[in-house]
Protein backbone atom coordinates (compact mmCIF):
# COMPACT_ATOMS: atom_id res chain seq x y z
CA UNK A 1 0.00 0.00 0.00
CA UNK A 2 2.71 2.00 1.01
CA UNK A 3 5.04 1.50 -2.08
CA UNK A 4 1.33 2.26 -4.14
CA UNK A 5 1.03 5.27 -2.17
CA UNK A 6 4.49 6.89 -3.14
CA UNK A 7 3.58 6.12 -7.01
CA UNK A 8 0.46 7.66 -6.83
CA UNK A 9 2.45 10.84 -5.10
CA UNK A 10 5.53 10.11 -7.63
CA UNK A 11 2.99 10.13 -10.48
CA UNK A 12 1.34 13.07 -9.25
CA UNK A 13 4.28 15.14 -9.30
CA UNK A 14 5.07 13.73 -12.56
CA UNK A 15 2.02 14.62 -13.92
CA UNK A 16 2.49 18.61 -12.55
CA UNK A 17 6.06 18.68 -13.97
CA UNK A 18 5.04 17.26 -17.25
CA UNK A 19 7.13 14.33 -16.75
CA UNK A 20 6.15 10.70 -18.63
CA UNK A 21 6.56 8.04 -15.69
CA UNK A 22 7.10 4.15 -16.76
CA UNK A 23 5.12 2.16 -13.60
CA UNK A 24 7.35 -0.87 -13.03
CA UNK A 25 4.26 -2.54 -12.12
CA UNK A 26 2.79 -2.60 -15.08
CA UNK A 27 4.94 -5.13 -17.02
CA UNK A 28 3.80 -8.47 -18.48
CA UNK A 29 3.84 -10.87 -16.06
CA UNK A 30 6.29 -13.57 -15.58
CA UNK A 31 4.07 -16.59 -15.61
CA UNK A 32 3.18 -20.27 -17.68
CA UNK A 33 0.22 -20.84 -19.07
CA UNK A 34 -0.82 -24.78 -18.58
CA UNK A 35 -4.38 -26.16 -19.43
CA UNK A 36 -4.93 -29.69 -18.77
CA UNK A 37 -1.52 -30.41 -18.79
CA UNK A 38 -0.53 -28.74 -22.18
CA UNK A 39 1.96 -25.50 -22.00
CA UNK A 40 0.96 -23.02 -24.08
CA UNK A 41 3.28 -20.56 -26.40
CA UNK A 42 2.38 -16.86 -24.53
CA UNK A 43 6.11 -15.46 -25.50
CA UNK A 44 7.96 -15.98 -28.59
CA UNK A 45 10.44 -14.65 -31.08
CA UNK A 46 8.64 -12.08 -33.53
CA UNK A 47 8.14 -13.18 -36.98
CA UNK A 48 10.75 -11.70 -39.56
CA UNK A 49 9.99 -8.34 -40.57
CA UNK A 50 8.03 -7.35 -37.06
CA UNK A 51 8.52 -4.34 -35.28
CA UNK A 52 8.98 -6.18 -31.87
CA UNK A 53 11.41 -8.90 -30.88
CA UNK A 54 9.23 -10.30 -28.91
CA UNK A 55 5.70 -11.27 -29.35
CA UNK A 56 3.40 -11.36 -25.75
CA UNK A 57 -0.25 -13.29 -25.55
CA UNK A 58 -2.38 -10.67 -24.02
CA UNK A 59 -2.75 -13.14 -21.13
CA UNK A 60 0.44 -11.37 -19.42
CA UNK A 61 -1.42 -8.43 -19.11
CA UNK A 62 -3.93 -9.16 -16.91
CA UNK A 63 -3.73 -9.69 -13.52
CA UNK A 64 -3.45 -13.19 -11.34
CA UNK A 65 -7.21 -14.09 -10.85
CA UNK A 66 -7.79 -13.74 -14.62
CA UNK A 67 -4.77 -15.50 -15.85
CA UNK A 68 -6.03 -18.31 -13.19
CA UNK A 69 -9.52 -18.45 -14.90
CA UNK A 70 -8.32 -18.96 -18.35
CA UNK A 71 -6.10 -21.84 -16.82
CA UNK A 72 -9.05 -24.15 -15.77
CA UNK A 73 -10.39 -25.54 -18.18
CA UNK A 74 -13.90 -26.19 -15.62
CA UNK A 75 -13.79 -22.43 -14.41
CA UNK A 76 -12.62 -20.61 -17.90
CA UNK A 77 -16.63 -18.96 -18.45
CA UNK A 78 -15.83 -19.18 -22.35
CA UNK A 79 -15.86 -23.57 -22.18
CA UNK A 80 -19.43 -22.81 -21.77
CA UNK A 81 -19.93 -21.34 -25.36
CA UNK A 82 -17.05 -24.15 -26.20
CA UNK A 83 -19.84 -26.27 -25.29
CA UNK A 84 -22.66 -24.69 -27.01
CA UNK A 85 -20.76 -24.68 -29.86
CA UNK A 86 -20.59 -28.52 -29.60
CA UNK A 87 -24.30 -28.73 -29.31
CA UNK A 88 -24.72 -26.35 -32.60
CA UNK A 89 -22.11 -28.67 -33.91
CA UNK A 90 -24.02 -31.72 -34.28
CA UNK A 91 -27.55 -29.78 -34.25
CA UNK A 92 -29.36 -30.23 -38.19
CA UNK A 93 -30.07 -26.96 -39.88
CA UNK A 94 -30.82 -26.16 -43.28
CA UNK A 95 -32.80 -27.22 -46.07
CA UNK A 96 -30.94 -30.03 -46.79
CA UNK A 97 -31.01 -31.96 -43.53
CA UNK A 98 -27.50 -31.70 -42.37
CA UNK A 99 -25.29 -30.57 -39.90
CA UNK A 100 -21.65 -29.77 -39.25
CA UNK A 101 -20.97 -33.29 -38.30
CA UNK A 102 -22.58 -34.69 -41.70
CA UNK A 103 -19.70 -33.69 -43.52
CA UNK A 104 -17.02 -33.10 -41.03
CA UNK A 105 -17.40 -35.79 -37.90
CA UNK A 106 -15.51 -34.97 -35.09
CA UNK A 107 -14.28 -31.64 -34.99
CA UNK A 108 -11.44 -32.40 -32.64
CA UNK A 109 -10.41 -34.23 -35.79
CA UNK A 110 -11.54 -32.36 -38.80
CA UNK A 111 -10.52 -28.97 -36.93
CA UNK A 112 -7.76 -29.81 -35.45
CA UNK A 113 -5.39 -26.66 -35.98
CA UNK A 114 -7.48 -24.70 -38.80
CA UNK A 115 -8.32 -22.15 -36.37
CA UNK A 116 -4.42 -21.27 -35.99
CA UNK A 117 -4.21 -20.76 -39.89
CA UNK A 118 -7.09 -18.48 -40.34
CA UNK A 119 -7.76 -15.66 -42.19
CA UNK A 120 -7.02 -18.03 -45.43
CA UNK A 121 -7.27 -16.53 -48.77
CA UNK A 122 -10.80 -17.71 -50.60
CA UNK A 123 -10.08 -18.07 -54.48
CA UNK A 124 -13.97 -18.01 -54.73
CA UNK A 125 -14.70 -14.91 -52.77
CA UNK A 126 -11.57 -13.46 -53.61
CA UNK A 127 -10.69 -12.30 -50.49
CA UNK A 128 -9.21 -13.76 -47.28
CA UNK A 129 -11.97 -15.29 -45.26
CA UNK A 130 -12.02 -15.90 -41.62
CA UNK A 131 -13.68 -18.67 -39.09
CA UNK A 132 -16.98 -17.14 -39.26
CA UNK A 133 -17.28 -16.89 -42.87
CA UNK A 134 -16.18 -19.50 -43.21
CA UNK A 135 -19.17 -20.66 -41.40
CA UNK A 136 -21.82 -18.95 -43.17
CA UNK A 137 -20.33 -19.77 -46.69
CA UNK A 138 -20.87 -23.54 -45.38
CA UNK A 139 -24.40 -23.04 -43.63
CA UNK A 140 -25.75 -20.96 -47.40
CA UNK A 141 -23.67 -23.28 -49.78
CA UNK A 142 -23.76 -26.71 -48.05
CA UNK A 143 -26.66 -26.56 -46.02
CA UNK A 144 -28.80 -24.61 -47.02
CA UNK A 145 -28.95 -22.80 -43.88
CA UNK A 146 -29.23 -19.05 -43.35
CA UNK A 147 -25.89 -16.94 -42.77
CA UNK A 148 -25.73 -15.97 -39.04
CA UNK A 149 -25.92 -12.34 -38.51
CA UNK A 150 -22.73 -10.69 -37.35
CA UNK A 151 -22.42 -11.58 -33.65
CA UNK A 152 -25.15 -14.05 -33.32
CA UNK A 153 -24.86 -16.09 -29.87
CA UNK A 154 -24.89 -19.15 -32.26
CA UNK A 155 -22.28 -17.84 -34.77
CA UNK A 156 -19.82 -16.65 -31.70
CA UNK A 157 -20.64 -20.26 -29.79
CA UNK A 158 -19.77 -22.45 -33.27
CA UNK A 159 -16.51 -20.01 -34.10
CA UNK A 160 -14.97 -20.30 -30.31
CA UNK A 161 -15.88 -24.61 -30.60
CA UNK A 162 -13.97 -24.54 -33.93
CA UNK A 163 -10.81 -22.33 -33.01
CA UNK A 164 -10.82 -24.16 -29.26
CA UNK A 165 -10.28 -27.00 -31.56
CA UNK A 166 -6.83 -25.21 -32.24
CA UNK A 167 -6.02 -24.81 -28.28
CA UNK A 168 -2.18 -24.65 -28.27
CA UNK A 169 -1.39 -24.48 -32.09
CA UNK A 170 1.16 -21.64 -32.49
CA UNK A 171 -0.61 -18.80 -35.06
CA UNK A 172 0.40 -19.10 -38.67
CA UNK A 173 -0.76 -17.48 -41.49
CA UNK A 174 0.04 -18.79 -45.29
CA UNK A 175 0.65 -15.23 -46.79
CA UNK A 176 2.04 -16.46 -50.02
CA UNK A 177 -1.79 -17.56 -51.46
CA UNK A 178 -3.79 -15.49 -53.56
CA UNK A 179 -3.74 -11.78 -52.79
CA UNK A 180 -2.95 -12.12 -48.88
CA UNK A 181 0.23 -9.64 -49.16
CA UNK A 182 -1.65 -6.85 -50.71
CA UNK A 183 -4.34 -7.43 -48.12
CA UNK A 184 -1.76 -8.26 -45.48
CA UNK A 185 -0.10 -4.44 -46.36
CA UNK A 186 -3.81 -2.82 -46.35
CA UNK A 187 -3.84 -3.92 -42.93
CA UNK A 188 -0.54 -2.88 -41.87
CA UNK A 189 -1.48 1.01 -43.48
CA UNK A 190 -4.32 0.75 -41.10
CA UNK A 191 -2.69 -0.50 -38.33
CA UNK A 192 -0.23 2.74 -38.18
CA UNK A 193 -3.07 5.84 -39.90
CA UNK A 194 -4.45 7.73 -37.10
CA UNK A 195 -7.83 7.87 -36.98
CA UNK A 196 -10.78 9.60 -34.80
CA UNK A 197 -11.63 12.63 -32.76
CA UNK A 198 -8.81 11.09 -30.36
CA UNK A 199 -6.35 10.91 -33.31
CA UNK A 200 -5.10 7.14 -32.15
CA UNK A 201 -3.91 4.41 -34.67
CA UNK A 202 -3.63 1.05 -33.04
CA UNK A 203 0.08 1.38 -32.98
CA UNK A 204 -0.54 4.30 -30.36
CA UNK A 205 -1.36 2.27 -27.44
CA UNK A 206 -0.68 -1.36 -28.89
CA UNK A 207 2.83 -0.57 -30.51
CA UNK A 208 4.51 2.23 -28.47
CA UNK A 209 2.55 1.83 -25.02
CA UNK A 210 1.91 -1.58 -24.79
CA UNK A 211 2.81 -2.37 -20.86
CA UNK A 212 1.68 0.77 -19.58
CA UNK A 213 -2.20 1.80 -18.42
CA UNK A 214 -4.41 3.31 -20.07
CA UNK A 215 -7.04 4.73 -17.20
CA UNK A 216 -6.88 1.15 -15.28
CA UNK A 217 -6.45 -0.88 -18.32
CA UNK A 218 -3.17 -2.52 -19.01
CA UNK A 219 -2.17 -2.67 -22.27
CA UNK A 220 -1.07 -5.73 -24.14
CA UNK A 221 0.31 -5.55 -27.50
CA UNK A 222 -3.44 -6.42 -28.99
CA UNK A 223 -2.38 -10.03 -30.29
CA UNK A 224 -5.90 -11.59 -31.33
CA UNK A 225 -4.66 -15.54 -30.83
CA UNK A 226 -7.15 -15.72 -27.88
CA UNK A 227 -10.61 -14.85 -30.01
CA UNK A 228 -13.07 -15.20 -29.27
CA UNK A 229 -12.74 -13.95 -25.75
CA UNK A 230 -14.22 -14.00 -22.81
CA UNK A 231 -14.75 -10.64 -21.72
CA UNK A 232 -15.05 -10.12 -17.71
CA UNK A 233 -16.57 -6.80 -18.70
CA UNK A 234 -19.28 -7.91 -20.96
CA UNK A 235 -19.54 -11.61 -19.07
CA UNK A 236 -20.04 -13.09 -22.81
CA UNK A 237 -17.95 -14.47 -25.69
CA UNK A 238 -16.26 -11.03 -27.88
CA UNK A 239 -15.68 -11.90 -31.14
CA UNK A 240 -12.82 -10.58 -32.99
CA UNK A 241 -14.37 -7.75 -35.62
CA UNK A 242 -16.44 -6.80 -32.61
CA UNK A 243 -13.21 -5.85 -30.53
CA UNK A 244 -12.15 -4.08 -33.54
CA UNK A 245 -15.13 -2.07 -33.92
CA UNK A 246 -15.07 -1.00 -29.86
CA UNK A 247 -11.53 0.02 -30.22
CA UNK A 248 -12.30 2.18 -32.95
CA UNK A 249 -14.94 3.32 -31.81
CA UNK A 250 -13.28 4.51 -28.49
CA UNK A 251 -11.23 6.72 -30.62
CA UNK A 252 -14.37 8.61 -31.57
CA UNK A 253 -13.88 7.54 -35.20
CA UNK A 254 -16.85 5.89 -37.54
CA UNK A 255 -16.24 2.32 -36.98
CA UNK A 256 -15.91 -0.32 -40.26
CA UNK A 257 -18.88 -2.49 -40.71
CA UNK A 258 -18.11 -6.36 -39.73
CA UNK A 259 -16.35 -8.13 -42.35
CA UNK A 260 -15.82 -5.58 -44.25
CA UNK A 261 -12.60 -4.51 -46.69
CA UNK A 262 -10.68 -3.04 -43.96
CA UNK A 263 -11.65 -5.12 -41.11
CA UNK A 264 -10.76 -8.57 -43.06
CA UNK A 265 -7.40 -6.82 -44.05
CA UNK A 266 -6.76 -5.48 -40.50
CA UNK A 267 -7.44 -9.08 -39.26
CA UNK A 268 -4.44 -10.95 -41.70
CA UNK A 269 -2.56 -8.23 -40.75
CA UNK A 270 -3.14 -8.37 -36.82
CA UNK A 271 -3.56 -11.45 -36.47
CA UNK A 272 0.10 -11.71 -38.42
CA UNK A 273 1.68 -10.15 -35.42
CA UNK A 274 0.91 -12.60 -33.37
CA UNK A 275 2.34 -15.77 -35.42
CA UNK A 276 3.84 -17.83 -33.18
CA UNK A 277 1.61 -17.44 -29.83
CA UNK A 278 -0.56 -20.36 -29.35
CA UNK A 279 -4.09 -20.41 -30.22
CA UNK A 280 -5.84 -19.91 -26.69
CA UNK A 281 -9.96 -19.98 -27.42
CA UNK A 282 -12.02 -18.90 -25.47
CA UNK A 283 -9.40 -16.57 -23.93
CA UNK A 284 -10.33 -14.72 -20.90
CA UNK A 285 -9.48 -10.86 -20.52
CA UNK A 286 -10.52 -7.90 -18.30
CA UNK B 1 -31.17 -19.33 -23.31
CA UNK B 2 -29.51 -22.70 -24.00
CA UNK B 3 -30.64 -25.31 -21.90
CA UNK B 4 -29.06 -24.54 -18.33
CA UNK B 5 -26.56 -27.81 -17.95
CA UNK B 6 -25.30 -27.95 -14.42
CA UNK B 7 -21.36 -29.19 -14.54
CA UNK B 8 -19.55 -30.48 -11.32
CA UNK B 9 -15.41 -31.31 -9.69
CA UNK B 10 -16.00 -33.72 -7.31
CA UNK B 11 -12.98 -36.00 -6.57
CA UNK B 12 -13.89 -39.56 -7.23
CA UNK B 13 -12.18 -40.80 -3.75
CA UNK B 14 -10.91 -39.18 -0.78
CA UNK B 15 -9.79 -40.25 2.29
CA UNK B 16 -11.88 -40.28 5.47
CA UNK B 17 -12.05 -36.93 6.83
CA UNK B 18 -9.73 -35.15 4.39
CA UNK B 19 -10.93 -31.88 3.26
CA UNK B 20 -11.97 -31.87 -0.44
CA UNK B 21 -12.82 -29.02 -3.19
CA UNK B 22 -16.40 -28.89 -4.83
CA UNK B 23 -16.83 -26.75 -7.84
CA UNK B 24 -20.02 -26.34 -9.06
CA UNK B 25 -21.13 -24.26 -12.50
CA UNK B 26 -24.35 -23.81 -14.22
CA UNK B 27 -24.64 -21.95 -17.31
CA UNK B 28 -27.85 -19.56 -16.93
CA UNK B 29 -29.01 -15.78 -17.94
CA UNK B 30 -29.20 -15.08 -14.69
CA UNK B 31 -31.42 -11.56 -15.71
CA UNK B 32 -31.76 -9.61 -12.67
CA UNK B 33 -34.66 -7.74 -14.05
CA UNK B 34 -33.27 -4.40 -13.77
CA UNK B 35 -32.08 -4.69 -17.50
CA UNK B 36 -34.32 -2.81 -20.45
CA UNK B 37 -34.53 -4.40 -23.93
CA UNK B 38 -34.22 -1.54 -27.00
CA UNK B 39 -38.08 -0.83 -27.03
CA UNK B 40 -37.22 -0.09 -23.06
CA UNK B 41 -38.89 -2.27 -21.50
CA UNK B 42 -37.68 -4.37 -18.10
CA UNK B 43 -36.33 -7.48 -19.28
CA UNK B 44 -38.24 -10.02 -16.58
CA UNK B 45 -36.13 -11.33 -14.04
CA UNK B 46 -35.35 -14.91 -14.38
CA UNK B 47 -32.34 -16.49 -12.15
CA UNK B 48 -31.22 -19.70 -9.77
CA UNK B 49 -32.68 -18.48 -6.64
CA UNK B 50 -31.26 -21.40 -4.69
CA UNK B 51 -28.51 -23.51 -4.86
CA UNK B 52 -28.06 -26.84 -2.30
CA UNK B 53 -25.95 -29.77 -2.15
CA UNK B 54 -26.96 -32.84 0.02
CA UNK B 55 -24.97 -35.73 0.79
CA UNK B 56 -26.69 -38.64 2.28
CA UNK B 57 -29.72 -36.64 3.26
CA UNK B 58 -27.35 -34.54 5.17
CA UNK B 59 -27.34 -30.55 3.92
CA UNK B 60 -23.92 -29.77 3.10
CA UNK B 61 -23.79 -26.26 1.72
CA UNK B 62 -27.02 -24.51 1.01
CA UNK B 63 -27.53 -21.15 -0.66
CA UNK B 64 -30.30 -18.57 -1.07
CA UNK B 65 -29.48 -16.64 -4.75
CA UNK B 66 -30.58 -13.22 -5.58
CA UNK B 67 -30.16 -11.17 -8.70
CA UNK B 68 -26.56 -9.25 -7.89
CA UNK B 69 -25.12 -13.08 -8.70
CA UNK B 70 -23.92 -12.86 -12.24
CA UNK B 71 -24.63 -15.16 -14.59
CA UNK B 72 -23.17 -18.72 -15.33
CA UNK B 73 -23.06 -18.82 -11.29
CA UNK B 74 -19.94 -21.24 -10.11
CA UNK B 75 -19.85 -22.33 -6.41
CA UNK B 76 -17.07 -23.65 -5.02
CA UNK B 77 -16.81 -24.51 -1.56
CA UNK B 78 -15.43 -27.42 0.63
CA UNK B 79 -16.51 -30.34 2.37
CA UNK B 80 -15.12 -33.36 4.58
CA UNK B 81 -17.27 -36.63 3.82
CA UNK B 82 -16.69 -39.02 6.65
CA UNK B 83 -17.33 -42.00 4.47
CA UNK B 84 -18.39 -43.42 0.77
CA UNK B 85 -21.72 -41.90 -0.39
CA UNK B 86 -23.65 -39.86 -3.23
CA UNK B 87 -23.60 -36.09 -3.03
CA UNK B 88 -26.44 -34.69 -4.66
CA UNK B 89 -26.46 -31.21 -6.08
CA UNK B 90 -29.79 -28.90 -6.75
CA UNK B 91 -30.33 -25.60 -8.91
CA UNK B 92 -34.03 -23.84 -8.58
CA UNK B 93 -35.20 -21.70 -11.63
CA UNK B 94 -37.53 -19.06 -10.54
CA UNK B 95 -40.22 -20.43 -12.94
CA UNK B 96 -39.72 -23.48 -11.17
CA UNK B 97 -37.33 -25.65 -13.07
CA UNK B 98 -35.46 -28.16 -11.19
CA UNK B 99 -31.58 -28.90 -12.15
CA UNK B 100 -30.27 -31.76 -10.10
CA UNK B 101 -26.62 -33.48 -10.63
CA UNK B 102 -25.58 -36.89 -8.74
CA UNK B 103 -22.26 -37.96 -8.25
CA UNK B 104 -21.08 -40.79 -5.71
CA UNK B 105 -17.50 -40.66 -3.75
CA UNK B 106 -15.18 -43.36 -2.29
CA UNK B 107 -14.47 -42.65 0.77
CA UNK B 108 -11.47 -44.56 1.91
Amino acid sequence: MLKKAMIATLSAAAALSGVALLQAQAEPANDELVIDGRKLITETKAPEGHPFDVVRSGWLYRTKETRDLERDSFENPGMLYVERGKEIWNKVDGSAGKSCASCHQDAAKSMKDIGAHYPKWSAADKRPINIELQINKCRAEKMGAKPYKFDAADQKALTTYIKNQSLGTPVKLDLTQGDMMKWWHRGKDEYYVRTGQLNLSCASCHELNNGKHIRADHLSQGNVNGFPTYRLKQAHMISLHNRFRGCIRDTRAEYPKAFSDELMALEVYVTWRGSGLSVETPAVRQ
Amino acid sequence: MATPRPRLKLPKTAKAGEVITIKTLINHPMESGQRKDKQGNKIPRKIINKFTCEFEGQTVFASDISPAISSNPYFEFNAKPMKSGTFKFTWVDDDGSKYTLEQAIEVK
